[in-house]
């Protein structure tokens, strides 16, 4: 068995219905389990109060914002070069989800600033690459929309994707690069001296694994979703034509 | 049982609702254009078999 057998739109489908309902189940079991432990049951930190709750989404949301590029950036590569139709709508499907993911991060960190920082907002390196971020996302589902030809669409919008990779990179290694600004280090780290510590890193791990289900459930429907309009506006053109 | 948030409860909360009302919004409309989509494919295919 090979990867590029779920390149045919049929083999999509049918795959991506039989999974939908497990990963749909297990993203709900553990995002309602890792939520609601984090938020119940979980103490206040010594340096955040209970602000400290918000990490169990403005972590999980970040980390998705830029993955979500990346899994674009990877479909957008095999579109280019193999010119597979379901890698291109796979991109196209998992745009909306990646630019929820970047406005959720946006804005808990905005209200999470607020009290800790003083300010809801600052032009600190990872917040900038992060609003930069937002707009190549709504930069790039409005190219798909502007473009009738959906090759055409597909072309444009993998090259627009490989350059919003720069801001998606920098969104994560923007503290790294210019030690300075008001956001912290990396919530999460190989090193465990730099983990938060263990009592919030367990539903912090369960929230984040809730998550990229979630962004795994939503791109399988969107992505057959997609595959069905192009089928729609292709039939509709025959039609037309006949 | 609600957890004390203390001076910090505006933040805590309005940081869960945004979010869990953008997902779910997310989710249902997922849904809804997908079941939209596969109703008018349903009809359009159904049409260009009775046509023959």
């Amino acid at each position: 068995m090979s990867l590029w057998e779920y390149a045919n739109p049929q083999k999509f489908t049918r795959t991506a219905s039989a999974l939908l309902p497990y990963v749909g189940g297990l993203a709900a079991l553990c995002l309602a389990v890792g939520l609601g432990w984090g938020f119940f049951l979980t103490p206040e930190a010594a340096n955040f109060g209970s602000t400290v709750k918000i990490i169990y989404i403005h972590v999980p949301a970040a980390l998705m914002a830029i993955n979500a590029w990346l899994m674009m950036l990877v479909a957008s590569l095999i579109w280019l070069v193999r010119r597979h139709h379901v890698s291109a709508l796979a991109a196209r499907a998992a745009a909306p989800i990646g630019l929820t993911m970047t406005l959720i991060a946006l804005v808990t960190g905005a209200i999470w600033g607020e009290p800790m920082w003083g300010t809801y907002w600052a032009w600190d390196p990872r917040l900038t690459s992060f609003l930069i971020l937002f707009l190549f996302y709504l930069g790039y589902i409005a190219l798909w929309e502007a473009i009738e030809n959906p090759d055409a669409a597909a072309d444009l919008t993998s090259v627009l994707c490989l350059v919003g990779s720069v801001f998606a990179v920098l969104s994560r290694y923007a503290v790294n690069f210019w030690n300075q600004g008001l956001h912290q280090g990396a919530s999460l780290s190989l090193d465990k001296e730099e983990n938060v510590a263990d009592v919030y890193y367990q539903p912090l791990l369960l929230c984040i694994a809730g998550f990229v289900l979630l962004f795994v459930a939503l791109v399988l429907l969107r992505t057959r979703t997609e595959i069905r309009a192009r089928r729609l506006k292709a039939l509709i053109a025959r039609e037309r034509m006949g | 049982m609600m957890p004390e948030l203390g001076k910090y409860a505006a933040a805590v909360l309005s940081s869960y609702g945004i979010s869990l009302v953008l997902m779910i919004g997310l989710v249902v409309l997922s849904l809804m254009r997908g079941a939209r989509v596969r109703r008018q494919l349903d009809e359009v295919e159904a049409r260009r078999k009775a046509d023959g």
